[in-house]
């Protein structure tokens, strides 16, 4: 039989590092999945900050549902030059915090391309994430920044799924 | 080319019902957990129960930050309990189930175990719940043990969990 999960790439930082990239990802899948776990090196919360395929233009936009445990509510971005995610970690603890990233049909050279998106950490808040990169280009390569050149802190793990549908 | 989705145990809850459904004897070997729940509780005059997880046979050290909708309104709360998702209780439109899941990215590690949960239950009245939730148990020992249990009933029959073990090996 088919696998129909199959892992791509993965990557456990050793040191802190200011990005975690995804380069030359085939377009031999129909859906691909990320699984992160993060923690950030210095800065309190930051927001993380994702690009496809090293595209920096205003072509992304983003709408995201939050919740800190004391508020609640939702806000949209448009013409952003990337997609931007909240409640991503703190510094100050141990805890890693779990991301989870949905990107459908993200090799057809048809449509633009959206990710569904969840971060949160019991410390301090979750949000779920729609992100459009308005691009009819497959995704070979996934980015993650940090919010004011933070750093991704020793220990974190991302890992690439690849998911077929035949 | 290894295996990367396995499922390790699966419970199905028998006549009668069952006050919890557990894994135990969880292997190391895996890189990430998830366990799916589709159940429901006893719970009388309750639309809907808190479904609680406990790790290791230890309800100390859990916490939760809560994002919900019912259908009328958005909210979100916090608290240090188990129950951080929920199952329809008796009172809910019968035969309906729950779809919940929790993923514990690198549970066997020495760090805290992170938690996220997808929970919905639905009605064909007034009063569902959606929720996300980020959780936590603030322990460095790995999980080997998984238990959930409604917080006011038990589990109907047909309840169902499943354990999936996800590698990145």
């Amino acid at each position: 039989m088919a696998s129909t999960y199959e892992k791509i790439a993965t990557t456990t930082l050793s040191s802190a590092a200011a990005s975690i990239d995804f380069t030359s990802i085939s377009g031999s899948y129909t859906d691909l999945v990320i699984i992160g776990s993060i923690k950030t090196a210095t800065l309190t919360n930051p927001a993380c900050y994702v690009r496809f395929n090293g595209d920096t233009g205003s072509n992304y936009s983003v709408t995201n549902l939050y919740g800190n445990g004391t508020t609640a509510g939702s806000t949209r971005f448009s013409t952003q030059t990337f997609i931007r995610y909240n409640y991503v970690t703190d510094p100050n603890t141990t805890n890693f915090a779990p991301v989870i990233m949905n990107i459908n049909n993200y090799s057809n050279a048809t449509t633009y391309k959206t990710a569904l998106t969840k971060f949160g950490l019991a410390s301090i808040g979750l949000d779920n994430t729609v992100g459009l990169w308005r691009s009819t280009s497959a995704i070979t390569q996934v980015t993650f920044t940090l919010e004011s050149a933070t750093n991704f802190a020793t220990g974190c793990t991302f890992t690439l799924y690849g998911i077929k549908a035949a | 080319m290894a295996t990367t989705y396995s499922l390790i145990s699966s419970v199905t809850v028998g006549s009668g019902g069952a006050a919890s459904m557990e894994f135990t004897g969880i292997p190391a070997t895996y890189t990430d957990l998830l366990v799916k729940v589709c159940g429901r509780s006893t719970a009388s005059g309750s639309v809907y129960d808190d479904l609680g997880i406990y790790f290791n046979s230890s309800t100390a050290n859990l916490s939760w930050r809560i994002l919900y909708g019912t259908g009328a309104a958005a909210s979100t709360t916090s608290g240090s309990t188990r129950y951080f998702a929920f199952v329809p209780g008796a009172s809910a439109t019968a035969n309906t189930f729950s779809n919940v899941e929790y993923y514990i990215p690198n549970y066997a590690g020495s760090n805290n175990k992170s938690v996220s949960v997808d929970s919905v239950t639905e009605n064909n009245a007034t009063t569902v719940l959606l929720s996300i939730a980020a959780g936590l148990w603030s322990s460095s020992s790995a999980i080997t043990t998984v238990t959930l249990n409604p917080a006011n009933g038990n589990f109907v029959q047909y309840s169902t969990a499943y354990l999936y073990g996800i590698s990145n090996a």
